[in-house]
């Protein structure tokens, strides 16, 4: 799905003090692209996946899905990986998967796409563990597999590889490409992490804070698969740094 | 696995007498004092007095029957305190309107003791079981009200914004999420509505009736039998505990989701 993201603002009242967030901001993503966030913490990453995703209304500008304004989200166009695993307490890795499924289908299809999710995060052998039986990166996974399960046409995905090890993560990252190229599906990815950035988008939005803006919209033109290795990953690395840190600061490297 | 068997069995025995270790002690001085005269048996019946009284009642088989008269109208009341309490709790925090319209109400009505109901409801519904049941419905609505709607209400918005993001009709958020949500405090309202039903049972009984252990008490008071005085009130101590006891295993069971000390 094309999205069109037109001078979204967005203000909070924060004791009292009214405090602009976002401001016009504005980007769009082509049907089955990527575009990576990036952005400092607190610059307003979260509040502009919500606002995409329909769950927070924004101040003033609109989000276009395909041409056609967004008022509440629908299960079947937009999935939403949160920050936070928000997993129901009381139900178990197969329960919590389970709900993200929102097509009708018949209880031994229900049963062999969950454990296919199961499998696909590496949670086999937890299917009836409680989520606080779980570290944080396998819950975080278990959330990832919610939102994969329901194959949404766009996929907002809130640092989701955050809590995960830097090897769970690559491997989060390829299963995630995989389902993207079978399905073709349009990925908005907010990330902490350059290199991931990087290696997922067709596009890197930079964001800077107080209030959130559009700082720079890098396109990455790397041919896929990505070799974080190679001279021209380094080259883009570089341009993303850039954005962050003076040039002369550049000797070491750094991480934000 | 043996091992840890071994252990878990001491620590159990451990526990067990020293929750045992004063009780004793209170009952060897109390009988020591009744033996040496140092208080009054007219009023303190002695721990043999009151096991007499107690092996009497068995045999004529008059204990039984007022245990289950009391038991059975709190039994009664309660299951009806306790709907209530859940139904209209749930309703007052789903249905805005509803619950502006209750709020009042509740305030004004909460701060009125159950038991101060008695004298009213007797002279409404009789010296029969109604009024009895009247109070302990009261008695067991309240806390199982209150903490209904405080449990409903708490329901995490992160969650529930998450069902919003998966397109969750109202009804599935409810039954997934908002009920879920509420269970550990709806527990805590049941615990204190049995509690409170069993509180005013007694009371009531103690009022008018003409069985029930309540009953006892007033009897035992009336006719100046310590014994049977006291086996009233150690009575409704042992049962409560044993109550509490049921409903705590309970409660582990249903809220497996919560870390709970042992
Ligand atoms: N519901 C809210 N009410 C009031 N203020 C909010 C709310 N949500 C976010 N904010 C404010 O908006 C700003 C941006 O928050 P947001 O969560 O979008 O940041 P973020 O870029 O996702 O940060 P991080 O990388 O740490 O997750 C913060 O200053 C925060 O205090
Ligand atoms: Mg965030």
């Amino acid at each position: 799905m094309a999205i069109n993201v037109k001078n979204v603002q967005k203000f909070f009242i924060i004791n009292g003090r009214k405090i602009e967030v976002l401001h016009d901001i504005n980007f769009s993503i082509g049907d089955g692209q990527i575009i990576s966030i990036v952005g400092t913490s607190g610059c307003g990453k979260s509040t502009l996946l919500k606002v995409i995703a329909g769950l927070e209304q924004s101040t003033s500008g609109s989000v276009e899905l395909n041409g056609k304004k967004i008022d509440h989200p629908s299960e079947k166009d937009i999935g939403v990986i949160f920050q936070e695993p928000r997993l129901l307490p009381w139900s178990s890795v197969e329960k919590n998967i389970e709900f993200g499924i929102s097509q009708t289908l018949s209880k031994s299809e229900k049963k062999k796409i969950i454990r296919e999710h199961v499998d696909l995060v590496g949670l086999t052998g937890f299917e009836k563990a409680l989520p606080k039986q779980l570290s944080g990166g396998m819950q975080q996974r278990v959330s990832i597999a919610r939102s994969l399960i329901n194959r949404p046409n766009t996929l907002l995905l809130d640092e989701p590889f955050g809590a995960l090890d830097a090897f769970t993560k690559i491997n989060m990252q390829k299963e995630v490409l995989h389902i993207w190229e079978k399905e073709k599906t349009t990925l908005i990815l907010v990330t902490h992490d350059i290199d991931e950035a990087i290696f997922m988008g067709d596009k890197i939005v930079v964001l800077s804070a107080k209030p959130g803006t559009v700082k720079k919209v890098i396109s990455v033109e790397l041919p896929r698969p990505r070799d974080r290795t190679s001279d021209d990953f380094a080259r883009v690395r570089r341009l993303v740094y850039e954005q962050f840190f003076p040039k002369e600061e550049l000797a070491v490297e750094y991480n934000i | 696995m043996a091992v840890h068997n071994i252990f878990r069995v001491k620590a159990l025995f451990k526990n067990l007498f020293l929750a045992l270790v004063l009780p004793l002690l209170i009952i060897i001085l109390w009988q020591i004092a009744s033996d040496r005269g140092l208080i009054k048996p007219s009023i303190f019946a002695s721990p043999e007095t009151i096991t007499v009284s107690f092996d009497q009642m068995v045999e004529k088989g008059s204990y039984f029957k007022h245990v289950t008269a009391s038991l059975g109208r709190v039994i009664y009341g309660y299951i009806i305190g306790s709907m209530l309490g859940l139904v209209l709790g749930s309703l007052a925090v789903l249905f805005k309107t509803f619950g502006k319209m209750v709020d009042p109400l509740i305030g004004i009505l909460r701060p009125i003791p159950a038991i101060a109901c008695i004298p009213f409801f007797i002279l409404w519904l009789g010296i029969g079981e109604a009024s009895k049941i009247g109070v302990i419905v009261i008695g067991a609505f309240w806390p199982v009200l209150l903490n209904t709607m405080q449990g409903i209400r708490s329901a995490d918005p992160k969650l529930l914004e998450l069902a919003k993001a998966f397109g969750k009709t109202r009804k599935i958020m409810l039954c997934k999420i908002i009920l879920p949500s509420a269970v550990p405090a709806i527990f805590t309202g049941l615990r204190l509505g049995i509690s409170g039903a069993w509180t005013c049972v007694v009371a009531a009984e103690m009022i008018a009736a003409s069985a029930g252990v309540g009953y006892l008490i007033s009897y035992g008071r009336e006719l100046a039998q310590p014994g049977t005085l006291f086996v009233g009130i150690i009575s409704i101590a042992i049962i409560g505990l044993i109550i509490d006891i049921l409903v705590i295993k309970i409660q582990k069971k249903t809220l497996y989701w919560v870390d709970q000390e042992d």
